[in-house]
């Protein structure tokens, strides 16, 4: 089952796409879930419905959202061009940006869980101790959610390969450029003796998915044991 | 000098306390559970704050209502053992032992780690995980870590309640040892009388969320109307004692207190080693004559001082003997036996009776 170097490509890209849009998202999600988990302030119902809110939108709508708000023309888009010479529409960048929106409530829910099952007379034993509230998040707060904010990363990796219609919206199906894993098997399904390359990219998006998976559970493990001793 | 004064209200719950003990050695917090202890202990620690009062150890204001005054937790150096340890999970014993060491200043008063973990037999633990340790471990853990932030006084909070007994007698000997070796001022908060008798030189007694009693443990402990407060059990008195010597052939250990000599079941401590004994009042009878041919090996001339209250069928009588003991009698006794303030009377106490859990020495090891 040799894959063509075109295949390989859409690999990569999916790979590199969806470990970038985590990597960005992380520390946001994990913000925001310690906002919502922590904290009852005045519009936190709306917080919480836009953060969820890509969970159940349509993704093509999410995907037109952002093209309307970052492509080269919209507001934020224009603004990051002039200052920062940052091109989202139509480039990985941007499909990165698409997968981390649409994973983004996944994330935040797995996080959120595990600060709030976390015991916070933890936090206040480490108070008692001398540490200032700064030091007891990173010291004590972050590695007891440890577990949450593995699985919230996992989950929103897994999401983000198999990131198809925001995508396809914001920024196309340029091969090499954007055209990861997902929006290859489609274009294959469109195109007479495709068949073939469809059915080996299935088979590798499925490899994918279960070992991120069955890593996931390991690693979960591993952390695990570290915190029960 | 520890001046608290409290008020608070949660719920249907007020609290509205107030006392001053000197800072050093042991204050007991004491009372039933619902009486504020830890509440008030809380309120030391800046872990919940009052709605008006002050707070001050020494000359530091800790908190006060007026001035606006009230330091975080952080800033407080008040070393904080909770019930159930709290030790953090995901560090080694060495790991939580250092934690608060880094914010500690750095002429740190009291311990190194080399102190501490020989002190508390800990060198054995260092590589372990809390999930690993056992009851008593976890609590001497809890101790360490809280000394390792060198704080100022150490607040206790029922640290031996979730302990089985011989664990209970290991870890108070240890409590002992940071009193007598480290000498950090410790608030150390009960509901367990024999612990309190042992430990404290200081007690305020807790009711209702307000101050009932406060002041030297002997006095007290010796007090006729608190112990429908603190229940109906802790009633007795604490004497000061020193090993006298050991009777071998009968395994009994002679102790002097004020008003003579009491025998108690062997100690294993060295002759000269001063001690706390408490006698409780349901263990001492009296007598108008002096009683011959008896098997009770303790008799005290006194006088009586004071009579109770009569609760039920009994009445608890405060006899002076040098020291202050309390007897409970019955009602029908008393009238019986003419007893007034001032009478002259034999205190007679089994020496069998004599709480053993409020003396005796840890002797197991930890498993």
């Amino acid at each position: 089952m040799a894959l063509t170097p075109l295949e390989v490509e859409a690999i990569m890209l999916s790979l590199r796409v969806a470990g970038w849009a985590v990597l960005i998202s992380l520390p946001l999600g994990i913000a925001v879930a310690w906002l919502l988990a922590r904290h009852r302030f005045p519009g936190w119902a709306v917080v919480n419905g836009l953060v969820h809110l890509p969970l159940v939108l349509p993704p093509v709508v999410v995907g037109f959202v952002l093209l309307l708000l970052l492509g080269r023309q919209g507001p934020l888009g224009a603004w990051l061009d002039d200052w920062f010479g940052i091109t989202l529409a139509f480039t990985w960048q941007g499909a990165a940006v698409a997968a981390a929106v649409v994973s983004f409530p996944l994330m935040v829910r797995a996080i959120r869980l595990s600060i709030e099952g976390m015991d916070r007379r933890l936090e206040t034993a480490a108070r008692t101790l001398g540490a200032p509230p700064a030091w007891v998040f990173v010291s004590i707060s972050l590695p007891l959610m440890a577990p949450g904010v593995l699985t919230g990363a996992i989950l929103a990796f897994a999401r983000c390969l198999g990131e198809f219609g925001a995508t396809i919206t914001f920024v196309s199906n340029i091969p090499g450029e954007t055209r990861t894993l997902p929006l290859a098997l489609y274009t294959y399904t469109q195109v007479p003796g495709g068949l073939d390359g469809a059915f080996r990219l299935m088979v590798i998006a499925i490899v994918i998915a279960f070992a991120a998976l069955v890593g996931s559970e390991l690693l979960a493990r591993v952390v695990r044991r570290r915190l029960e001793g | 000098m520890l001046t608290v004064s409290a008020r608070l209200t949660r719920g249907a719950f007020t609290l509205d306390a107030a006392f001053a003990a000197e800072a050093d050695g042991v204050v007991a917090l004491f009372g039933a559970s619902g009486a504020g202890k830890t509440t008030l202990a809380d309120a030391i620690a800046g872990l919940v704050r009052p709605e008006a009062g002050r707070i001050a150890l020494e000359d530091r204001v800790l908190f006060d209502s007026e001035t606006g005054v009230n330091l975080r937790p952080e800033r407080r150096r008040i070393g904080y053992v909770f019930q159930d340890g709290r030790l953090f999970p995901h560090l080694s014993v060495r790991g939580n032992l250092l934690y608060g060491h880094r914010f500690a200043p750095k002429d740190g008063r009291y311990a190194s780690l080399e102190r501490i973990v020989t002190l508390l037999g800990l060198e054995a633990l260092l590589r372990r995980r809390p999930g690993t340790l056992s009851g008593g471990e976890r609590q001497r853990v809890a101790l360490g870590r809280a000394l390792m932030a060198q704080p100022e006084l150490l607040l206790m909070d029922e640290p031996l309640a979730a302990l089985d007994v011989p664990r209970k007698a290991q870890v108070i000997d240890y409590i002992e040892r940071l009193r007598d070796e480290i000498g950090v001022p410790i608030v150390f908060v009960s509901h367990a009388v024999d612990e309190v008798a042992r430990l404290a030189g200081t007690i305020v007694v807790m009711a209702g969320g307000r101050v009932a009693a406060a002041g030297p443990a002997a006095e007290v402990m010796a007090r006729l109307d608190l112990d429908p407060l603190a229940g109906i059990e802790a009633a007795g008195a604490v004497l000061d004692a020193t090993v006298q010597r050991h009777d071998a052939a009968y395994g009994l250990t002679e102790l002097a207190v004020a008003g003579g000599i009491l025998r108690v079941p062997r100690l294993r401590l060295e002759p000269g080693r001063s001690l706390r004994v408490r006698v409780r009042a349901r263990d001492v009878s009296l007598a108008t004559a002096e009683p011959r041919e008896t098997s009770v090996l303790n008799v005290f001339r006194g006088a009586v001082v004071e009579i109770g209250p009569r609760r039920g069928a009994s009445v608890d009588v405060a006899v002076d003997i040098g020291a202050r003991l309390t007897a409970r009698i019955t009602a029908r006794s008393a009238d019986a036996l003419g007893l007034a303030p001032g009478k002259e009377v034999y205190a007679l106490v089994k020496s069998v009776a004599v709480d053993p859990a409020s003396l005796v020495q840890a002797e197991q090891d930890d498993a």
